[in-house]
């Protein structure tokens, strides 16, 4: 660091703080007719994070209610109502549209030193799809009553009173804003690359960002087409899902899953893109195995399409048909695991910095691990006969999508927090929210590890004694999660009142976003910004807790000259 | 007995089964009581041995970077691009040549639940929301299902209205009952007992109390509960509460006054009068039990309007069956029946201790 200290001193990173892009222009309409792609993402986050603290409410809800094997205070058609809701909440309004719509809005244009998406119009219609989606979605939910649990299965969801027509139609609406939001991406990585920028030097955030805009794309319509027809059985009676009118309820489980197995890596792959952003810029190290990263990302895009079947191994489907989806389902482990020895990897040498958002991307490795790990159980067939369907599952995918997901989201926000809003949030009790959040989480599911293998099924409202303690333990967890996102959420809070006000490059991070100022200004770079590795950390030096990182421009040749 | 907080709710628990886990649960699992046990288990086993060394590398890898290349003053890491194709090519072949073996084992271990061998007991199950219903070869009818130890029992299952699965964890033993579908399943018990039957795919309001018992007899013990069941009882109330228990009407409608499960009580309910929804008055008399069994939704009364998902029992029940159960619904006018009414006291088979 010594021998940098002789280079320029003068700041790299463009100043514009007047054109910050929160206050460049002011008044309701300025941000609800917006077209700036990080107005948008702020919204989506409110909108996102509104939904997930709805959700979360009825999570604590459902486990409140389980703290006695017979009835406390919810009838069973009540618990199985609130299930419904927050499963359907908490997959298609917060889970699909959290990261790529609320991070990725905001990062992939900065990222690509670009000023907008390719069509920041688009952009602005598919924010409102998602609220009418939303609206229309929770209105019909909360209007009488839906209790078909968010898979929709027929035929129940046939014969049953709920709203099932108008959820689905909300379902169908908030698709369109998924696909618009994946087109929208596909295009602006595809043609909006700056000069220099190939695709093997684009951060690996734009790598996963562009896998789940793939997924997005082909796989949303075939939840828009299942749902019409779910629609349409229930109306006209067509004869499809239906025993009654001929249908066949399997069929209805092969196009749900299609698109929903694949939705599962929509939620999935940005959650790892952000876990490889923090893990390099906090190791301060170049990121191990970055091809393999970058391919694992698309061969998980791929072999996702192909393994939808696992969620019916026991509904009857051919032997053949079950034994080659158990052979795909294991294929989509290995760049997962692939993934996560680079991470680690990474670390390796490297400087660490146990940070907030390091700390949510270390909970990430150790909590997807076991949410991938636990996969292997329910691929085996023989050994998903029994753990099909019961709290096993339950735990697994948590570990996935809240272990996974839900955490490298939470680690995102609070990397790209000082990016967003301009300030700096207090770290410790980043830290203590974190913890909070890492033992609640553990304390939650993995009872529900033991009780699956005991054989508790799931979406049960009432359940027999013997499980008891298990399920007190998990509610006790619960509560303990509730609470570290409780403290998270007033940590990001204090700062937007009280944070020190963040540098243009506060971790040290050398993908282009970290070259413009915090917040960025209206139009993020003056000048379109220089294109390096991103994740080659020589040129970066550190100033002090003010100035952040600096960019000192190798050897003999700077950019600009110093104004003296 | 909780550690867990809220001690005053665990008082209320007041289902009559016992909180103990059944005689052979491990801490993992419920008794290894069918032939599919010991495979499940132990492949269960080996994947989370495999497991636990991974995560294990992992997790120590993690800490122990953690500690040693953490931050500060001093200590300057490296920050250029390392990698090593060597190495990325073993951590991608070993996890490969692992799933495929886990893989053969899961295959192995489902080919055999597929498989029935040659000769079984078959037994008809339907599953309704939310009641099973088990037939057995020379006819006898029942809501737990009872089969001999160490013979093979193949079950041929329908549903009659949304998705059930029939789950006996002590079996290790799964499958979906699809309507319009026949599905199957079959288990060889290798120990006698009774163990929890549960449905494992959600159906709707009661589906958490869609549960029943599987009892393994012994071979003699089988054949002789399988004869008294065959005969359905002489008395004509006696029969209603036999159909009562059996056609699924137990699963909606109570026996005490008052107790609402999803439709109305059968007690105290004869021969009064009750508002319908859509305004007037009926009285329940033999024409409105026997219209509301054939046409459910005709109608309802007044404050089951939004819970009626009966559905119709035309060709399911005969004439006679209806007037048993009629004449047993008669029965309940003023209230309740004693034990020995209900014929609990009979002497019937029991399970085997």
């Amino acid at each position: 660091m010594s021998a940098v200290a002789t280079k320029p001193t003068h700041s790299h990173y463009e100043s514009n703080e007047a054109d910050n892009f929160l206050i460049s222009s002011k008044g309701f309409l300025s941000w609800a007719l917006t077209l700036d792609h990080k107005r948008i993402g702020l919204m989506y986050l409110i909108g996102v994070m509104s939904a997930f603290f709805l959700a979360g409410i009825l999570a604590l809800v459902l486990r409140t209610e389980l703290m006695t094997p017979d009835q406390w205070f919810l009838t069973t058609q009540q618990y199985n109502q609130v299930f419904t809701l927050h499963g359907a909440i908490m997959v298609f309004l917060f889970i699909i549209p959290s990261v790529p719509a609320a991070l990725g809005n905001f990062l992939v244009p900065v990222m690509l030193g670009a000023k907008d998406v390719a069509f920041p119009r688009l952009n602005l219609g598919s924010f409102y799809l998602w609220v009418g989606g939303a609206i229309f979605f929770m209105a019909a939910m909360l209007y009488t009553g839906l209790d078909t649990g968010w898979t929709f299965y027929t035929p129940y969801s046939t014969q049953t009173r709920g709203p099932v027509v108008a959820a689905t139609m909300g379902v169908f609406i908030l698709g369109f804003s998924s696909i618009f939001t994946g087109l929208n991406f596909i295009v602006t990585i595809n043609t909006m690359r700056p000069p220099g920028m190939s695709w093997f030097k684009m951060p690996l955030f734009l790598w996963a960002t562009y896998a789940t805009a793939i997924i997005q794309v082909l796989a949303t319509p075939v939840l828009g087409i299942t749902v019409l027809l779910l629609a349409a059985e229930r109306v006209f009676h067509i004869g499809i899902f239906d025993p009654q009118f001929n249908g066949d309820p399997v069929v209805f489980q092969h196009f749900f899953w299609f698109y929903s197995h694949p939705a599962v890596y929509i939620m999935i792959l940005p959650g790892m893109g952000i876990i490889s952003e923090l893990m390099s810029v906090h190791c301060h190290k170049s990121i191990f195995g970055y091809r393999f990263i970058a391919y694992s990302s698309i061969a998980i895009a791929l072999f996702g399409f192909l393994v939808w079947g696992h969620h019916m191994f026991t509904s009857g489907m051919a032997e053949v048909t079950t034994i080659v989806f158990s052979a795909l389902t294991f294929t989509v482990s290995i760049p997962s695991a692939i993934k996560v020895f680079n991470w680690l990897a990474t670390m390796y040498k490297g400087t660490v910095q146990l940070n907030t958002p390091m700390c949510y991307a270390l909970s990430f490795i150790f909590l997807f691990t076991i949410g991938g790990l636990t996969g292997l159980w329910l691929g085996a067939l023989s050994v998903d006969r029994h753990l099909h369907d019961t709290y096993f599952v339950v735990a697994h995918f948590h570990y996935v999508m809240v272990g996974g997901t839900l955490v490298g989201f939470l680690g995102g926000i609070f990397h790209w927090w000082p990016k967003m809003t301009g300030k700096m949030f207090n770290d410790f009790w980043g830290l203590v929210s974190c913890g909070f959040v890492f033992v609640g989480f553990n304390l939650t599911f993995l009872p529900q590890f033991v009780m699956g293998s005991r054989g508790m099924p799931r979406r049960y409202a009432r359940y027999l004694p013997e499980f008891q303690e298990m399920h007190q333990m998990s509610t006790v967890g619960a509560y303990l999660l509730g609470l570290g996102l409780f403290v998270a959420l007033g940590v990001l809070l204090h700062s937007l009142r009280r944070g020190k006000k963040a540098p243009p490059n506060p971790w040290g991070g050398a993908t282009l976003e970290w070259q413009c100022s915090s917040p960025p200004p209206y139009y993020n770079f003056q000048t379109s910004p220089t294109v390096n590795e991103p994740y080659d950390y020589t040129p970066l030096v550190y100033r002090d807790a003010e100035r952040g990182w600096d960019y000192v421009q190798p050897e003999s040749a700077p950019k600009h000259v110093p104004h003296s | 007995m909780s550690l867990y907080g809220l001690p005053l709710l665990l008082a209320q628990g007041s289902t009559a089964r016992s909180s103990e886990r059944a005689a052979g649960s491990s801490f993992w699992f419920p008794p290894q009581a069918s032939t599919f046990a010991k495979d499940v288990d132990s492949l269960y086993m080996y994947i989370g041995y495999i497991s636990a060394v991974f995560f294990v590398l992992i997790v120590v890898a993690m800490v122990w970077f953690s500690i040693k290349y953490r931050r500060r003053s001093g200590y300057e890491g490296d920050s250029t691009a390392l990698h090593n194709n060597a190495l990325e090519i073993v951590w991608t072949v070993i996890p490969t040549i692992i799933v495929v073996w886990i893989f053969a084992e899961g295959v192995k271990g489902y080919m055999d639940m597929m498989t029935p061998p040659a000769s079984t007991i078959d037994v008809n199950v339907t599953a309704r929301k939310w009641a099973w219903s088990f037939q057995y070869p020379n006819g006898a009818i029942s809501t737990e299902l009872h089969v001999p130890v160490n013979k093979a029992s193949r079950m041929r299952m329908r549903s009659e209205d949304a998705l059930h699965a029939f789950y006996v964890p002590a079996f290790r033993c799964k499958t979906d009952v699809v309507p319009g579908r026949v599905t199957y399943a079959w288990f060889e018990p290798i120990l006698e007992g009774t163990f929890d039957l549960f449905c494992a795919e959600y159906c709707g309001d009661e589906h958490s109390n869609m549960i029943t018992t599987v009892t393994v007899h012994s071979d003699e013990d089988y054949e002789k509960w399988l004869k008294e069941a065959a005969k359905p009882p002489t008395d004509i109330e006696a029969h209603g509460l036999w159909l009562y228990e059996r056609m699924g009407c137990k699963s909606c409608h109570s026996i005490e006054p008052g107790k609402k499960i999803v439709g109305p009580s059968f007690a105290e309910t004869f021969g009064t009068e009750q508002k319908i929804f859509g305004g007037t008055a009926i009285k329940v008399d033999a024409g409105y039990i026997r219209e509301s069994i054939l046409e459910p939704q005709k109608k309802i009364r007044d404050t089951f309007q939004g819970a009626s998902q009966m559905p119709s029992y035309q060709g399911k029940l005969k004439d006679d069956e209806i007037l048993a159960l009629t004449a047993f619904i008669e029965a309940l006018k003023d209230g309740k029946l004693t034990d020995d009414e209900l014929g609990k006291n009979d002497d019937k088979p029991t399970a085997p201790k």
